[in-house]
């Protein structure tokens, strides 16, 4: 009964902050999992590495791990688009590796697969201050904790300081009607923006979604009614169609990499990406690409007529099934590597890739050390779900999956449809999954 | 009579026995079905089962975690008013019957060269398989380079001689990107129908050129009605597994477009993988897979009960 009082304290909003306020008496929270069982051995399917140097300090903290506790750990790493599929099939079978660290909503598709994480939730919760809205939105399903967000690999805008000087403006504009203007002025500077607009999973459903939540659009309101074809969404259609025009072209085509190579080939000067773009200039021998990574800086999404941060992120999630054999392995494994003592030698060996989950992870030097890495410390806490504004779960995960956010801001953008047609159109796609 | 010690009945049943094996394995039938059991086996379980499990989760309502329940045409029935789904059927049939047409008539051609004496036979033979034993995702993301809107070889080629201006978008219009996907297709597929050709070509008896040559055919003639009757049965065995092959085309399309510009490369199978696997609804997927069956029924009976009739072997017409 304690223990239950104990979550729901934690669990309340204010409450993570009411114990680190002064004054106010607190117990440091225990973990009283049992240990891991004799002879375990534990598979682990992540995702595959941008930075050599954080898959490296993740193994050698996966390691110490087994140092520690004898539980042999296997890792492997695929790219976290083919990792949807994996996790998928290893729901379904019921065999597979123990613990997968994917992204998004996946875990919400298999939800009653998988191994129940709330006691080590509240745990790293309670140790850390609490998780962001937006994190906890992604671990929990009801009142349990079916993930451990792991943070994500945030986007921010990448833009070229000398080409946003030249469109005339000294610093990166905070609204969307300034974020036009800017546009519009990079391409009259020679350098345009470039934003994917094909089916990129991450980059295009990242500023395709942020448009249309900046403007107010919701693919669903709260109670996960169909909501997508309103004034709102046309609003931001009416007002990408305007963003577009000033793209390079191609960017219909565009998958995941493509701004990054049209980015560090100098041929576009602005773009929503993460910060692999600039960790490949700043590293690289090539002075041309040092050049980029000396005139090129970050900010986060701009706020639109709504009056909030709407930025769409790619959270990385964490989840365990409930068939492994080591349950207690896993959530031992779990709670070692989000243990602060390991998460700062990763994040700083990562530098700056991945997005802490919980604020309490801000503190670490590798955010502040370079300025031009700061805006991605905070995307999570200007980031809304991809479910926005109704539940996450099968239906939302269709819909991302499906790219109708992104086919209708292609064909609004274009003219293939006009932003109403598009509008509509995309509401019978979704209501094939919300009404179902 | 006297009784039968135990060691005399069974010098009497073993025989028995032995006599009954003898006689089944000398039975043609049951011979028969002896030597086909391992393969129908094989069949049985890596076939007809997977293709069973397909059509009964297109009749279920079943997600990714959940089997999911018997819910009849419901998925179909959906489908029927899904417009990308019957933008991704217009775009299957068109990438097949293009591509298709495409592979036979250029890989006919380069099979009849390639039947002459050519220097470096065997090289120039090995080099037109190259496509061919390039694997799939490799030359997938080969031509996602040579199409890419900033960096593409071809555009830059052309460029440099003065030939155009701007680069070529080749997958950001629908059209653009139907035809180049169409052209990788292509490219990958002609060594195929090309080689089994060039294979039936050397089959063709020169007897039967010399006879026409002496009733005083020209070359089209000796084509028409020479090289095309013979070499029929194998086109109609290689264009089945060509259309077949284009029909069912996911890696492609994957790695190049996703499905994209707005879905105008989306092909069934690509749809079937993007909706049962990204989108987690494993019975609509299924749906859409099961879509694909008649359409493939339909190109394998045209090929054999089409192609096969000894009326158009002869020639002449239905």
């Amino acid at each position: 009964m304690a223990d239950i009082t104990r979550r729901r304290v934690l669990q309340s909003g204010g409450a993570a902050g009411l114990l680190l306020m002064p004054g106010v008496a607190r117990a440091e929270p225990t973990w009283n999992g049992p240990a891991p069982e004799s002879g375990a051995s534990i598979r682990v399917l992540r995702w595959k590495q941008f930075i050599q140097a954080e898959f490296d300090s993740f193994v050698a903290n996966t390691k110490k791990f087994t140092e520690k506790t004898g539980v042999k750990v296997r890792v492997d790493a695929e790219s976290w688009d083919d990792i949807r599929p994996k996790s998928a099939v290893a729901a379904n079978v019921g065999a597979g590796p123990d613990i997968i660290m994917g992204t998004l909503d996946d875990p919400f598709k298999f939800k009653d697969k998988l191994l129940d994480l709330t006691d080590l939730a509240d745990y790293i919760g309670a140790t850390s201050g609490g998780w962001y809205p937006v994190a906890r939105k992604y671990g929990m399903s009801g009142n349990r904790w079916i993930a451990l967000p792991q943070g994500a690999s945030g986007g921010c805008m990448n833009y070229r300081i000398s080409t946003m000087h030249a469109a005339g403006f000294d610093e990166f504009p905070k609204d969307t009607a300034g974020y036009l203007k800017l546009c519009q002025g990079l391409k009259k500077a020679g350098k345009p923006p470039g934003f994917a607009l094909g089916h990129a999973t991450g980059d295009a459903n990242g500023w395709a979604q942020w448009c249309m939540w900046a403007h107010g659009g919701k693919t669903v309101d709260d109670k996960n009614n169909v909501a997508i074809d309103s004034p709102e969404t046309v609003a931001a259609l009416e007002y990408a169609k305007q963003l577009y025009a000033t793209y390079i072209d191609g960017v219909l085509s565009w998958l995941d990499p493509s701004n990054n190579k049209a980015f560090l080939a100098d041929q576009i000067s602005l773009t929503l990406n993460g910060i692999s773009i600039y960790t490949v200039a700043k590293n690289s021998p090539d002075p041309a690409l040092k050049a980029i990574a000396a005139d090129m800086d970050h900010a986060n999404m701009p706020i639109g007529p709504v009056g909030h941060p709407t930025e769409q992120q790619n959270i990385l999630n964490t989840y365990a099934y409930a068939y492994t054999k080591y349950p207690n392995a896993v959530r031992e494994y779990l709670r070692f590597m989000w243990d602060k003592d390991q998460v700062d030698i990763w994040e700083t060996q990562s530098n700056g890739y991945v997005a802490p989950p919980l604020p309490a992870w801000n503190d670490n030097p590798i955010w502040t050390a370079d300025p031009k890495v700061t805006p991605f410390r905070d995307v999570l806490k200007y980031a809304l779900d991809d479910g926005y504004s109704g539940a996450l779960g099968n239906a939302s995960a269709a819909v991302m999956g499906d790219f109708v956010v992104v086919d209708m801001f292609a064909e609004a953008c274009t003219g293939n449809k006009s932003a109403k047609d598009a509008a509509h159109d995309a509401a019978e796609r979704v209501k094939r999954y919300y009404n179902a | 009579m006297a009784s039968l010690t135990p060691v005399q009945r069974t010098a009497r049943v073993i025989p028995t026995r032995q006599r009954l094996a003898f006689r089944l394995l000398d039975d043609r039938n049951f011979l028969g079905l002896l030597m086909i059991a391992p393969a129908a086996a094989f069949l049985l379980v890596f076939l007809a089962y997977p293709l069973a499990l397909g059509f009964w989760l297109g009749m279920t309502d079943a997600t990714i975690g959940q089997p999911g329940r018997f819910v009849g045409f419901a998925n179909f029935i959906s489908l029927a008013h899904d417009q990308i789904f019957w933008l991704s059927v217009f775009n299957t049939t068109f990438y097949t019957v293009v591509a298709s047409a495409l592979k036979f008539g250029l890989g006919l051609y380069l099979a009849l060269l390639l039947n002459r004496r050519l220097a470096m036979k065997s090289l120039v033979r090995a080099v037109v398989l190259l496509p061919f034993v390039t694997p799939t995702v490799l030359s997938a993301i080969a031509f996602w380079w040579i199409y890419d809107p900033q960096f593409s070889i071809i555009s830059w080629s052309l460029i440099k001689l003065g030939l155009i201006h701007q680069y070529i978008d080749f997958l950001g219009s629908p059209w653009n990107a139907r035809w180049s996907v169409i052209f990788a297709n292509v490219w990958r597929g002609i060594p195929f129908v090309a080689i089994t050709l060039l294979a039936g070509l050397q089959t063709i008896s020169p007897s039967l050129y010399e006879a026409a040559t002496l009733d005083g055919a020209g070359p089209w003639q000796r084509f028409r009605f020479v090289t095309l009757p013979m070499l029929s049965p194998i086109i109609a065995v290689v264009m089945t597994f060509s259309v077949l092959l284009t029909f069912t085309d996911f890696q492609l399309i994957y790695a190049i477009t996703r499905g994209g510009p707005m879905n105008a490369t989306q092909l069934m199978a690509t749809l079937s993988f993007q909706r049962a696997i990204t989108g987690g609804n494993l019975g609509e997927g299924a749906a859409i897979a099961d879509a694909m069956v008649p359409f493939l029924l339909a190109a394998i009976l045209f090929s054999y009960f089409g192609l096969q009739r000894r009326r158009w072997q002869q020639g002449s017409r239905d």
